[in-house]
Protein backbone atom coordinates (compact mmCIF):
# COMPACT_ATOMS: atom_id res chain seq x y z
CA UNK A 1 0.00 0.00 0.00
CA UNK A 2 1.56 3.56 -0.81
CA UNK A 3 0.06 7.08 -0.04
CA UNK A 4 0.70 9.37 -2.57
CA UNK A 5 -0.02 13.11 -2.46
CA UNK A 6 0.30 15.29 -5.11
CA UNK A 7 0.75 18.92 -5.52
CA UNK A 8 -1.13 19.82 -2.30
CA UNK A 9 -1.53 23.58 -0.88
CA UNK A 10 -3.77 25.04 1.48
CA UNK A 11 -5.35 27.99 2.47
CA UNK A 12 -4.85 29.96 6.14
CA UNK A 13 -7.07 33.26 5.87
CA UNK A 14 -6.07 35.38 2.33
CA UNK A 15 -2.52 33.61 1.58
CA UNK A 16 -1.54 30.06 0.62
CA UNK A 17 0.49 28.32 3.67
CA UNK A 18 1.92 25.89 2.08
CA UNK A 19 1.95 24.85 -1.87
CA UNK A 20 2.85 22.12 -3.94
CA UNK A 21 3.36 19.84 -1.58
CA UNK A 22 4.38 15.91 -3.25
CA UNK A 23 5.22 13.19 -1.09
CA UNK A 24 5.16 9.55 -1.62
CA UNK A 25 5.13 6.82 1.11
CA UNK A 26 5.27 2.72 0.98
CA UNK A 27 4.62 0.45 3.74
CA UNK A 28 7.33 0.60 6.61
CA UNK A 29 8.06 4.08 6.08
CA UNK A 30 8.06 7.30 7.54
CA UNK A 31 7.99 10.65 7.23
CA UNK A 32 8.98 13.78 9.27
CA UNK A 33 7.75 17.38 8.53
CA UNK A 34 9.55 19.93 10.20
CA UNK A 35 9.85 23.96 10.37
CA UNK A 36 9.15 26.51 12.62
CA UNK A 37 5.85 27.61 14.30
CA UNK A 38 3.52 28.82 12.02
CA UNK A 39 5.35 26.98 8.70
CA UNK A 40 1.96 24.84 8.55
CA UNK A 41 2.53 21.65 9.79
CA UNK A 42 -0.66 21.27 11.55
CA UNK A 43 -2.15 22.45 8.74
CA UNK A 44 -0.48 19.90 6.59
CA UNK A 45 -1.66 17.25 9.08
CA UNK A 46 -5.08 18.15 8.97
CA UNK A 47 -5.54 18.28 5.35
CA UNK A 48 -4.30 14.29 5.33
CA UNK A 49 -6.72 13.71 7.82
CA UNK A 50 -9.20 15.23 5.67
CA UNK A 51 -10.13 17.65 8.12
CA UNK A 52 -9.26 20.60 6.44
CA UNK A 53 -10.16 21.22 2.44
CA UNK A 54 -7.07 21.11 0.42
CA UNK A 55 -6.75 24.24 -2.33
CA UNK A 56 -5.37 21.75 -4.64
CA UNK A 57 -4.02 18.80 -5.52
CA UNK A 58 -4.59 15.38 -4.14
CA UNK A 59 -4.11 12.65 -1.74
CA UNK A 60 -4.88 8.91 -3.15
CA UNK A 61 -3.97 5.69 -1.50
CA UNK A 62 -2.52 3.33 -3.98
CA UNK A 63 -3.21 -0.74 -3.66
CA UNK A 64 -4.51 0.09 -0.61
CA UNK A 65 -8.54 -2.03 0.24
CA UNK A 66 -11.31 -0.97 -2.79
CA UNK A 67 -14.44 0.11 -0.50
CA UNK A 68 -11.72 2.92 1.13
CA UNK A 69 -13.31 6.08 0.12
CA UNK A 70 -10.86 8.66 1.17
CA UNK A 71 -7.51 7.66 3.05
CA UNK A 72 -8.22 9.30 5.92
CA UNK A 73 -10.61 6.24 6.32
CA UNK A 74 -7.49 4.62 6.95
CA UNK A 75 -5.83 6.61 9.42
CA UNK A 76 -5.48 7.79 12.76
CA UNK A 77 -4.65 11.22 13.85
CA UNK A 78 -3.75 12.53 17.10
CA UNK A 79 -3.95 16.15 17.04
CA UNK A 80 -2.54 18.56 19.95
CA UNK A 81 -5.93 17.58 22.09
CA UNK A 82 -6.30 13.75 23.20
CA UNK A 83 -10.18 13.54 22.40
CA UNK A 84 -10.46 11.65 25.55
CA UNK A 85 -13.48 12.88 27.97
CA UNK A 86 -12.21 13.84 31.65
CA UNK A 87 -15.77 12.55 33.27
CA UNK A 88 -15.18 9.12 31.90
CA UNK A 89 -12.28 6.60 33.01
CA UNK A 90 -9.49 5.61 30.90
CA UNK A 91 -10.78 1.96 30.29
CA UNK A 92 -14.55 3.27 29.41
CA UNK A 93 -12.58 5.86 26.91
CA UNK A 94 -10.26 3.39 24.94
CA UNK A 95 -13.04 0.41 24.83
CA UNK A 96 -15.12 3.38 23.09
CA UNK A 97 -12.47 4.47 20.85
CA UNK A 98 -12.18 0.81 20.09
CA UNK A 99 -15.34 0.11 19.22
CA UNK A 100 -16.52 2.98 17.70
CA UNK A 101 -13.62 3.04 15.35
CA UNK A 102 -13.53 -0.59 14.64
CA UNK A 103 -10.57 -2.14 12.72
CA UNK A 104 -9.11 -0.89 9.07
CA UNK A 105 -9.01 -4.38 6.94
CA UNK A 106 -5.73 -5.89 7.32
CA UNK A 107 -5.08 -5.76 10.75
CA UNK A 108 -6.26 -5.73 14.33
CA UNK A 109 -6.40 -3.42 17.93
CA UNK A 110 -5.15 -4.70 20.69
CA UNK A 111 -6.80 -4.91 23.88
CA UNK A 112 -7.42 -2.28 26.09
CA UNK A 113 -5.77 -3.10 29.09
CA UNK A 114 -2.90 -4.57 26.45
CA UNK A 115 -2.81 -1.28 24.86
CA UNK A 116 -2.34 0.54 28.20
CA UNK A 117 0.32 -1.45 29.08
CA UNK A 118 1.95 -1.23 26.16
CA UNK A 119 2.46 2.60 27.24
CA UNK A 120 3.59 1.76 30.61
CA UNK A 121 0.43 2.80 32.02
CA UNK A 122 -1.44 -0.24 33.47
CA UNK A 123 -2.39 0.00 36.56
CA UNK A 124 -4.76 3.42 36.55
CA UNK A 125 -6.57 2.63 33.74
CA UNK A 126 -9.89 2.36 36.27
CA UNK A 127 -9.03 5.93 37.19
CA UNK A 128 -10.91 8.63 35.35
CA UNK A 129 -9.11 10.28 32.56
CA UNK A 130 -9.13 13.87 33.96
CA UNK A 131 -7.42 12.77 37.13
CA UNK A 132 -4.36 12.10 34.86
CA UNK A 133 -0.96 14.26 34.43
CA UNK A 134 -0.71 16.13 31.21
CA UNK A 135 1.71 13.18 30.32
CA UNK A 136 -0.03 9.99 31.67
CA UNK A 137 -2.98 11.66 29.27
CA UNK A 138 -1.02 12.11 26.16
CA UNK A 139 0.55 8.27 26.66
CA UNK A 140 -3.05 7.37 27.25
CA UNK A 141 -3.73 9.26 23.99
CA UNK A 142 -1.37 6.68 22.56
CA UNK A 143 -2.54 3.58 23.69
CA UNK A 144 -5.56 4.75 21.63
CA UNK A 145 -3.36 4.56 18.54
CA UNK A 146 -3.35 0.80 19.42
CA UNK A 147 -6.55 -0.02 20.34
CA UNK A 148 -8.33 0.57 17.16
CA UNK A 149 -6.23 -0.87 13.92
CA UNK A 150 -5.30 2.24 11.26
CA UNK A 151 -2.12 1.40 8.66
CA UNK A 152 -1.72 4.91 8.71
CA UNK A 153 -1.02 7.24 11.95
CA UNK A 154 -0.85 11.26 11.45
CA UNK A 155 0.97 12.68 14.84
CA UNK A 156 0.77 16.21 15.33
CA UNK A 157 3.75 16.95 18.20
CA UNK A 158 3.21 13.45 19.72
CA UNK A 159 6.15 13.96 22.33
CA UNK A 160 5.00 16.88 23.65
CA UNK A 161 4.67 16.46 27.24
CA UNK A 162 6.48 13.44 27.63
CA UNK A 163 9.34 12.59 29.67
CA UNK A 164 12.79 10.69 28.18
CA UNK A 165 11.42 7.37 28.80
CA UNK A 166 8.45 7.97 27.27
CA UNK A 167 10.11 9.53 24.50
CA UNK A 168 12.32 6.43 24.23
CA UNK A 169 8.46 4.18 24.77
CA UNK A 170 7.24 5.76 21.55
CA UNK A 171 9.61 5.31 19.40
CA UNK A 172 9.61 1.59 20.32
CA UNK A 173 5.72 1.80 19.37
CA UNK A 174 6.43 3.55 16.14
CA UNK A 175 8.97 1.55 15.25
CA UNK A 176 7.05 -1.78 15.92
CA UNK A 177 3.81 0.26 13.98
CA UNK A 178 6.53 0.54 10.99
CA UNK A 179 7.51 -2.82 11.11
CA UNK A 180 4.29 -4.12 10.69
CA UNK A 181 3.90 -2.36 7.21
CA UNK A 182 2.21 0.82 8.45
CA UNK A 183 3.27 4.18 7.48
CA UNK A 184 3.51 7.43 9.47
CA UNK A 185 3.29 11.20 9.13
CA UNK A 186 4.67 13.26 12.11
CA UNK A 187 5.10 17.00 12.73
CA UNK A 188 7.65 17.38 15.32
CA UNK A 189 10.47 19.70 16.53
CA UNK A 190 11.92 16.70 18.56
CA UNK A 191 13.85 13.93 16.91
CA UNK A 192 11.57 11.06 17.26
CA UNK A 193 14.67 8.64 17.48
CA UNK A 194 13.84 6.35 14.57
CA UNK A 195 16.07 5.30 12.28
CA UNK A 196 15.65 5.93 8.31
CA UNK A 197 12.81 8.50 7.82
CA UNK A 198 11.62 10.85 4.49
CA UNK A 199 11.82 14.29 6.04
CA UNK A 200 9.93 17.19 4.77
CA UNK A 201 10.59 20.87 5.61
CA UNK A 202 7.95 23.30 5.92
CA UNK A 203 9.00 26.90 5.55
CA UNK A 204 5.45 28.89 5.77
CA UNK A 205 3.67 31.61 3.84
CA UNK A 206 4.03 31.72 0.47
CA UNK A 207 2.83 34.65 -1.37
CA UNK B 1 -22.73 3.44 17.04
CA UNK B 2 -23.97 1.71 20.14
CA UNK B 3 -20.84 2.44 22.03
CA UNK B 4 -21.30 5.83 20.97
CA UNK B 5 -25.11 5.87 22.34
CA UNK B 6 -24.04 4.71 25.80
CA UNK B 7 -20.87 6.47 26.47
CA UNK B 8 -23.21 9.88 25.51
CA UNK B 9 -25.51 8.59 27.94
CA UNK B 10 -23.12 7.88 30.82
CA UNK B 11 -21.57 11.30 30.26
CA UNK B 12 -24.50 13.17 30.51
CA UNK B 13 -25.70 11.07 34.15
CA UNK B 14 -22.70 11.72 35.37
CA UNK B 15 -21.02 15.16 37.24
CA UNK B 16 -21.84 17.80 35.02
CA UNK B 17 -24.01 16.23 32.60
CA UNK B 18 -27.52 17.78 31.24
CA UNK B 19 -29.41 15.26 32.78
CA UNK B 20 -30.67 16.43 36.58
CA UNK B 21 -30.18 20.12 35.56
CA UNK B 22 -32.98 19.58 32.45
CA UNK B 23 -35.26 18.16 35.18
CA UNK B 24 -34.29 20.73 37.63
CA UNK B 25 -34.77 23.91 35.38
CA UNK B 26 -38.19 22.06 34.05
CA UNK B 27 -39.15 21.76 37.57
CA UNK B 28 -38.84 25.44 38.59
CA UNK B 29 -40.21 26.87 35.54
CA UNK B 30 -43.26 25.09 36.45
CA UNK B 31 -43.24 25.30 39.93
CA UNK B 32 -42.83 29.31 39.63
CA UNK B 33 -46.67 29.59 37.58
CA UNK B 34 -48.84 28.86 40.40
CA UNK B 35 -47.27 31.21 42.46
CA UNK B 36 -47.57 33.41 39.33
CA UNK B 37 -50.88 33.39 38.46
CA UNK B 38 -52.51 32.88 41.69
CA UNK B 39 -54.20 29.44 43.60
CA UNK B 40 -56.89 30.28 41.36
CA UNK B 41 -57.64 25.94 40.60
CA UNK B 42 -59.66 25.96 37.35
CA UNK B 43 -57.28 28.73 36.05
CA UNK B 44 -54.49 26.55 36.52
CA UNK B 45 -55.84 22.91 35.36
CA UNK B 46 -57.07 25.31 31.90
CA UNK B 47 -53.06 26.91 31.24
CA UNK B 48 -51.62 23.71 32.69
CA UNK B 49 -50.93 21.38 29.70
CA UNK B 50 -49.39 24.64 27.82
CA UNK B 51 -47.23 25.94 31.05
CA UNK B 52 -45.52 21.99 30.70
CA UNK B 53 -44.79 22.55 27.37
CA UNK B 54 -43.30 25.25 27.69
CA UNK B 55 -41.30 24.53 30.43
CA UNK B 56 -40.21 21.39 28.62
CA UNK B 57 -39.60 23.14 25.54
CA UNK B 58 -36.93 25.66 27.69
CA UNK B 59 -35.55 22.85 29.40
CA UNK B 60 -34.61 20.80 26.37
CA UNK B 61 -33.20 23.70 24.74
CA UNK B 62 -31.05 23.99 28.26
CA UNK B 63 -28.31 21.61 26.82
CA UNK B 64 -28.25 21.54 23.14
CA UNK B 65 -25.16 23.59 22.86
CA UNK B 66 -23.28 21.02 24.43
CA UNK B 67 -23.94 18.59 21.62
CA UNK B 68 -21.26 19.12 19.43
CA UNK B 69 -19.07 21.95 21.57
CA UNK B 70 -17.72 19.67 23.66
CA UNK B 71 -16.68 17.12 21.12
CA UNK B 72 -15.18 19.71 19.56
CA UNK B 73 -13.33 21.18 23.05
CA UNK B 74 -11.46 17.97 23.49
CA UNK B 75 -10.77 17.34 19.66
CA UNK B 76 -13.04 13.94 19.75
CA UNK B 77 -15.51 15.71 16.93
CA UNK B 78 -11.83 15.09 14.44
CA UNK B 79 -11.83 11.70 15.07
CA UNK B 80 -15.84 11.38 14.78
CA UNK B 81 -16.00 13.36 11.28
CA UNK B 82 -12.66 11.17 9.94
CA UNK B 83 -14.53 7.76 11.00
CA UNK B 84 -16.10 5.44 7.75
CA UNK B 85 -19.57 5.27 9.26
CA UNK B 86 -21.44 8.24 7.72
CA UNK B 87 -21.60 11.50 9.77
CA UNK B 88 -25.39 11.46 9.67
CA UNK B 89 -25.40 8.10 11.54
CA UNK B 90 -23.18 9.70 14.32
CA UNK B 91 -25.38 12.74 14.50
CA UNK B 92 -28.77 10.94 14.50
CA UNK B 93 -27.13 8.39 17.35
CA UNK B 94 -25.74 11.53 19.22
CA UNK B 95 -28.81 12.97 19.23
CA UNK B 96 -30.94 9.76 20.10
CA UNK B 97 -28.70 9.71 23.05
CA UNK B 98 -29.20 13.12 24.06
CA UNK B 99 -32.88 12.64 24.05
CA UNK B 100 -32.62 9.54 26.06
CA UNK B 101 -30.84 11.64 28.63
CA UNK B 102 -32.36 15.28 28.95
CA UNK B 103 -35.72 14.57 26.86
CA UNK B 104 -37.06 11.39 28.74
CA UNK B 105 -36.38 12.42 31.97
CA UNK B 106 -38.96 15.52 31.31
CA UNK B 107 -41.39 13.39 29.74
CA UNK B 108 -41.24 11.19 33.19
CA UNK B 109 -41.30 13.97 35.11
CA UNK B 110 -44.10 15.71 33.50
CA UNK B 111 -47.05 13.78 35.43
CA UNK B 112 -45.40 14.88 38.99
CA UNK B 113 -45.28 18.41 37.89
CA UNK B 114 -49.35 18.15 36.35
CA UNK B 115 -50.22 17.40 39.91
CA UNK B 116 -48.76 21.11 40.37
CA UNK B 117 -50.98 22.29 37.58
CA UNK B 118 -54.10 20.62 39.29
CA UNK B 119 -54.32 18.53 35.84
CA UNK B 120 -56.80 15.60 35.69
CA UNK B 121 -55.71 11.67 35.06
CA UNK B 122 -56.64 12.38 31.18
CA UNK B 123 -55.08 15.62 30.71
CA UNK B 124 -51.47 14.38 32.36
CA UNK B 125 -52.03 11.14 30.41
CA UNK B 126 -51.99 13.53 26.87
CA UNK B 127 -49.53 15.74 28.01
CA UNK B 128 -46.93 12.54 28.35
CA UNK B 129 -47.76 11.28 25.35
CA UNK B 130 -47.46 14.58 23.25
CA UNK B 131 -44.41 15.14 25.31
CA UNK B 132 -42.97 11.76 24.10
CA UNK B 133 -43.77 12.17 20.53
CA UNK B 134 -42.69 15.85 20.31
CA UNK B 135 -39.45 16.16 22.17
CA UNK B 136 -37.74 14.27 20.25
CA UNK B 137 -38.70 16.98 17.44
CA UNK B 138 -37.01 19.74 19.39
CA UNK B 139 -33.61 17.35 19.96
CA UNK B 140 -33.04 17.09 15.89
CA UNK B 141 -33.91 21.07 15.40
CA UNK B 142 -31.54 21.81 18.02
CA UNK B 143 -28.41 19.85 16.53
CA UNK B 144 -28.51 21.63 13.52
CA UNK B 145 -28.54 24.61 16.05
CA UNK B 146 -25.69 23.53 17.92
CA UNK B 147 -23.71 22.28 14.34
CA UNK B 148 -23.90 25.84 13.04
CA UNK B 149 -22.41 26.98 16.71
CA UNK B 150 -20.18 24.81 17.46
CA UNK B 151 -17.10 26.95 16.91
CA UNK B 152 -18.54 29.76 18.74
CA UNK B 153 -17.69 30.68 22.10
CA UNK B 154 -20.77 31.36 23.87
CA UNK B 155 -23.01 29.75 21.34
CA UNK B 156 -25.65 28.69 23.57
CA UNK B 157 -28.20 31.53 23.56
CA UNK B 158 -27.42 31.45 19.58
CA UNK B 159 -28.54 27.83 19.52
CA UNK B 160 -31.44 29.30 21.57
CA UNK B 161 -32.16 31.82 19.02
CA UNK B 162 -32.03 29.37 16.38
CA UNK B 163 -33.83 26.57 17.08
CA UNK B 164 -37.09 28.42 18.59
CA UNK B 165 -38.44 29.86 15.90
CA UNK B 166 -38.65 26.15 14.29
CA UNK B 167 -39.70 24.85 17.50
CA UNK B 168 -42.76 26.67 17.83
CA UNK B 169 -44.58 24.20 15.61
CA UNK B 170 -43.54 21.08 17.89
CA UNK B 171 -45.31 23.72 20.76
CA UNK B 172 -48.51 24.17 18.55
CA UNK B 173 -49.23 20.83 17.82
CA UNK B 174 -48.70 19.37 20.81
CA UNK B 175 -50.20 21.68 23.03
CA UNK B 176 -53.59 21.27 20.51
CA UNK B 177 -53.10 17.88 20.51
CA UNK B 178 -53.57 17.89 24.75
CA UNK B 179 -56.73 20.35 24.33
CA UNK B 180 -58.20 18.20 22.00
CA UNK B 181 -57.83 15.04 24.30
CA UNK B 182 -59.60 17.51 27.08
CA UNK B 183 -62.18 19.21 25.60
CA UNK B 184 -64.76 17.46 23.64
CA UNK B 185 -65.59 18.42 20.73
CA UNK B 186 -62.07 18.63 18.86
CA UNK B 187 -60.50 15.33 17.71
CA UNK B 188 -57.37 14.40 19.23
CA UNK B 189 -55.86 12.44 16.46
CA UNK B 190 -55.30 15.00 13.92
CA UNK B 191 -52.82 17.33 15.51
CA UNK B 192 -51.15 14.62 17.42
CA UNK B 193 -50.29 12.82 13.95
CA UNK B 194 -49.33 16.34 12.51
CA UNK B 195 -46.84 16.38 15.63
CA UNK B 196 -45.67 12.98 14.95
CA UNK B 197 -44.99 13.41 11.51
CA UNK B 198 -43.28 16.94 12.75
CA UNK B 199 -40.89 14.67 14.69
CA UNK B 200 -40.19 12.16 11.63
CA UNK B 201 -39.83 14.90 9.23
CA UNK B 202 -37.22 16.31 11.47
CA UNK B 203 -35.64 13.15 12.55
CA UNK B 204 -34.17 12.94 8.65
CA UNK B 205 -33.82 16.92 7.80
CA UNK B 206 -32.34 17.12 11.05
CA UNK B 207 -29.09 15.02 10.71
CA UNK B 208 -28.80 15.74 7.08
CA UNK B 209 -28.09 19.54 7.97
CA UNK B 210 -26.13 19.03 11.11
CA UNK B 211 -23.62 16.83 9.73
CA UNK B 212 -23.31 19.58 6.61
CA UNK B 213 -22.91 22.36 9.35
CA UNK B 214 -20.13 20.23 11.22
CA UNK B 215 -18.24 19.13 7.65
CA UNK B 216 -18.05 22.38 7.49
CA UNK B 217 -16.80 23.99 10.45
CA UNK B 218 -13.62 22.16 10.44
CA UNK B 219 -10.99 24.75 10.56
Amino acid sequence: MRLLAEGLSARRGEDLIFNDISFALGAGEALVVTGPNGSGKSTLLRVLAGLLRAESGRLRIEGGPAEIAHPYELSHYLGHRNAMKQELTVRENLSFWQRFMGDSPGGSGIDVAAAAEAVGLAGITHLPFGYLSAGQQRRMAMAKLLAAYRPIWLLDEPTAALDAGADKLFAALVTAHLERGGILIAATHQPLGLGSTQSLQMKGFTH
Amino acid sequence: MIALFFRDLKLSVRAGGGTMIGVLFFMTVVAVVPFGVGPDLNLLSRIGPAMLWIGALLASLLGLDRLFQAEREDGSLDLLLMQETPLLMTVFVKCAAHWAATGLPLVIASPLLGLFMNMNELAIGATMLTLLAGTPAITFIGAVGAAVAVALPRGGLLVSILVLPLAIPVLIFGVSAVYAAIEDPAPFLPPFMILMAITLFFAVIGPVAAAAALRHSAD
